[in-house]
C-alpha cells in the first residue's frame, strides 16, 4: 500500500476532466431534497404534529443530518460501481497500473482515496446548502459531521468496490441499486425514526451501516451526543471499512492476476 | 534476463501452458511464435510478473516474481496485447501519469514523455484525446508508454496485430532501433514475417508446448527445404493431384486452396510438373519461411 501516493497524478488528472460537468448538479440535488422534504413536508409535519413529536426539533433539523449521511452513502456506492467496472472493462486503467511496480492494494488504496475525496466534496456541498437553509447549529458540529460522512461513505464504498471487482457485467448494478441502495436509503432513519417500523425490520435496519451513520451524524449536528452509542456507531462503521478493504483487495488481486 | 524451467499455467481444468523451458539473454530479441491459443500470452503475463505460475520455476532479471514482483515490474516495459490506454486522457497525460507509477518526479516524467512522443512520432498529437487516435497510433503510444521507465527488458504481446502494413513497418522500425540500443526484447506474434524481421532467436509454440526453437534461419534449414513450389489447381482437385506429383519433391503438403512442394530446386519441380502434362491454374516458386516450418511441425497454418 506504500506506493499508492504515486497514483495521485492519475486521479487528479481524471478529476480535472470531469469536475466542471458535475458542479451544478451537485448543488441542485441537495437543494431540491431539502426544499421538498425539509421545508415542504417539514412545515406540514411541524404545523400538525408540533416540535414535541421529534423531541423538540424541526423536521428540517431532523432530516438534514440524515440526508447528509445518505448522500455520503450514495456517493460512496455510485463511485464504486461504474468507475470501478470501467477500470477493468472499458478503460483498462487498473491493468496498466498492475503492469507497474504498484500492487493490488496500492491500486485499491489509490482509488478509495479518490472516492473518499468525492464523498468529502459531495458532503461539503450538502452542508453548504444546509447552511443556506439556516439549519446548521454550529460550525464545529458541521466539520465533525463532514469527517464522519467520509467514514460513512467509505463504509459503503469499500465493500462495493470489492463486489464490483467480482462482477463481470454492469447489469448487476441495477439490482444493487434497487435491492440494496434504495431500501437502505428509505429505511435508514433519515426520514423517520426507524422505531416506527415493525420490530423485525427495525432490527434489520440496525444491521445496516447507514443507520449507524445517520444516527451518529444526527447526534453530532444536534449536539445531543451519547458517548457510548456514538462509539458503537463509530466502531461499527470502521469495522465495515476494514472488512470491505480486505474484500476489495482480494477481489482486485484475483482479477488482476489472470 | 529470463529463465524458465517446466513453466506451467492452468485456468481451472484448462492447461494453457504445459511445461516450457525458456532462456533469454541480455540484449537478445526473443520471440514466441504460434497461433492464437498456443499459450503465448499466458507465458508473457507470467514473465511480466503479473500472473502467478501454476508450477515450475521462473526467474526474471534474477528475481522471483512470486516474492519480488514489484521490484521486477519496476524494470520491465510491458506492452499488452490490448491497449490499456485511458481513452479519456490526452496522449501526453497517458504517458506523464504512467511515469509517476514508477516513482519518477513530475518533471522527469514530463521530459521523458516528450522524448518518447518524439520517438514514436506522436509529438503533434500530444494534446489529442486517446480515443481520437488510429489503431496504429494507439499501438505506438502503448509502446512508448512501456518505455517510460527505460526498461531493461521490454515485453511485447502481439505488437502489430490489427495494424495496416504501413503502421506495422513504422512500429518495426522503432522496435529495431530499440534493439540496436541494446534493449532486450521478448515478443509474441503469430506473424512469421514479424518473427523473421525482429527475432534473433525464437521458439515455436503450439497447444501450450514448445515444438521447436532456434534462429529463424536455423529453423528453416532444420524443418523445411530451401524452396517451395506452390501449385493451385481447381477446387477439390488438390488431393488427387498430390498423388500425381508426390515423387517430385521431398514432401508435399495439401492445403484447401493449393499444393506445396518442398524441394531444394523449386524451378525444376515446376518444370517437371509441366512435363507430366499437368496444368495448374497458377504456380509460384518461393523461398521457405517460418510459415512452412510451422506447417511442417503442426500440420496447421499460423493464421487460420
Amino acid at each position: 500500500m506504500q506506493l499508492a501516493s504515486r497514483l495521485t497524478d492519475y486521479w487528479v488528472t481524471r478529476f480535472k476532466r470531469v469536475w466542471k460537468g458535475t458542479i451544478f448538479t451537485s448543488f441542485l440535488t441537495p437543494f431540491l431534497y431539502l426544499a421538498a422534504m425539509g421545508v415542504g413536508l417539514g412545515s406540514f409535519i411541524d404545523d400538525n404534529a408540533g416540535p414535541a413529536a421529534l423531541g423538540g426539533i424541526t423536521y428540517l433539523a431532523f432530516i438534514g443530518p440524515g440526508l447528509l449521511a445518505t448522500t455520503a452513502m450514495q456517493t460512496g456506492i455510485f463511485e464504486s460501481t461504474y468507475p470501478v467496472m470501467g477500470g477493468f472493462k472499458w478503460h483498462g486503467y487498473y491493468f496498466s497500473m498492475a503492469a507497474s511496480p504498484l500492487t493490488p492494494s496500492d491500486i485499491v488504496a489509490g482509488h478509495l482515496t479518490f472516492i473518499g475525496f468525492r464523498i468529502f466534496a459531495a458532503c461539503g456541498v450538502f452542508l453548504a446548502v444546509l447552511a443556506g437553509f439556516g439549519a446548521l447549529e454550529s460550525w464545529w458540529g458541521a466539520l465533525v459531521a463532514l469527517a464522519v460522512s467520509v467514514l460513512v461513505g467509505l463504509a459503503h464504498a469499500t465493500p462495493m468496490v470489492g463486489l464490483t471487482s467480482r462482477m463481470q457485467s454492469e447489469a448487476g448494478f441495477a439490482l444493487v441499486f434497487r435491492l440494496g441502495l434504495m431500501p437502505m436509503f428509505l429505511f435508514s432513519g433519515a426520514f423517520f425514526p426507524i422505531t416506527q417500523l415493525p420490530s423485525a425490520i427495525t432490527w434489520l435496519a440496525y444491521l445496516t451501516p447507514i443507520w449507524h451513520g445517520v444516527d451518529l451524524t444526527r447526534m453530532l449536528t444536534l449536539g445531543s451526543i451519547d458517548t457510548a452509542t456514538a462509539l458503537l456507531h463509530f466502531g461499527y462503521l470502521l469495522a465495515c471499512v476494514v472488512a470491505g478493504w480486505f474484500y476489495a483487495v482480494s477481489g482486485f488481486a484475483k482479477r488482476l492476476a489472470l | 534476463m529470463v529463465s524458465a524451467r517446466g513453466l506451467r499455467k492452468s485456468y481451472g481444468d484448462f492447461e494453457a501452458v504445459k511445461g516450457i523451458d525458456v532462456e533469454v539473454g541480455k540484449g537478445e530479441a526473443f520471440g514466441f511464435l504460434g497461433p492464437n491459443g498456443a499459450g503465448k500470452s499466458s507465458t508473457m503475463r507470467m514473465i511480466a510478473a503479473v500472473s502467478p505460475l501454476t508450477s515450475g520455476s521462473l526467474q526474471i532479471l534474477g528475481m522471483d516474481p512470486a516474492l519480488q514482483g514489484s521490484q521486477i515490474r519496476a524494470r520491465l516495459g510491458i506492452c499488452p496485447q490490448e491497449d490499456t490506454l485511458d481513452n479519456e486522457l490526452s496522449v501526453f497525460e497517458n504517458l506523464a501519469v504512467y511515469g509517476r507509477y514508477f516513482g519518477m518526479s513530475r518533471r522527469e516524467s514530463a521530459s521523458r514523455t516528450h522524448e518518447l512522443l518524439d520517438f514514436v512520432q506522436l509529438s503533434d498529437r500530444a494534446k489529442a484525446k486517446v480515443e481520437t487516435l488510429s489503431g496504429g497510433m494507439k499501438r505506438r503510444l502503448t509502446v512508448a508508454r512501456s518505455l517510460v521507465n527505460s526498461p531493461d527488458l521490454l515485453l511485447l504481446d502481439e505488437p502489430t496485430t490489427g495494424l495496416d502494413p504501413q503502421a506495422r513497418h513504422q512500429l518495426w522500425d522503432r522496435l529495431f532501433r530499440l534493439k540496436q540500443q541494446g534493449v532486450t526484447l521478448v515478443l509474441t506474434t503469430h506473424y512469421m514475417d514479424e518473427a523473421e524481421q525482429l527475432c534473433d532467436r525464437l521458439v515455436v509454440m503450439d497447444k501450450g508446448v514448445i515444438v521447436a526453437g532456434g534462429s529463424p534461419a536455423e529453423l528453416i534449414v532444420e524443418h523445411s527445404t530451401r524452396e517451395v513450389t506452390e501449385l493451385r489447381f481447381g477446387v477439390g482437385e488438390h488431393e488427387a493431384m498430390a498423388a500425381k506429383v508426390g515423387d517430385l519433391a521431398e514432401r508435399v503438403e495439401v492445403l484447401p486452396d493449393r499444393l506445396l512442394l518442398y524441394t531444394d530446386d523449386g524451378e525444376a519441380a515446376a518444370v517437371a510438373v509441366h512435363d507430366r502434362g499437368l496444368r495448374p491454374i497458377s504456380s509460384l516458386v518461393r523461398r521457405a519461411t517460418l510459415e512452412d516450418v510451422f506447417l511442417h511441425l503442426t500440420g496447421r497454418s499460423l493464421v487460420d
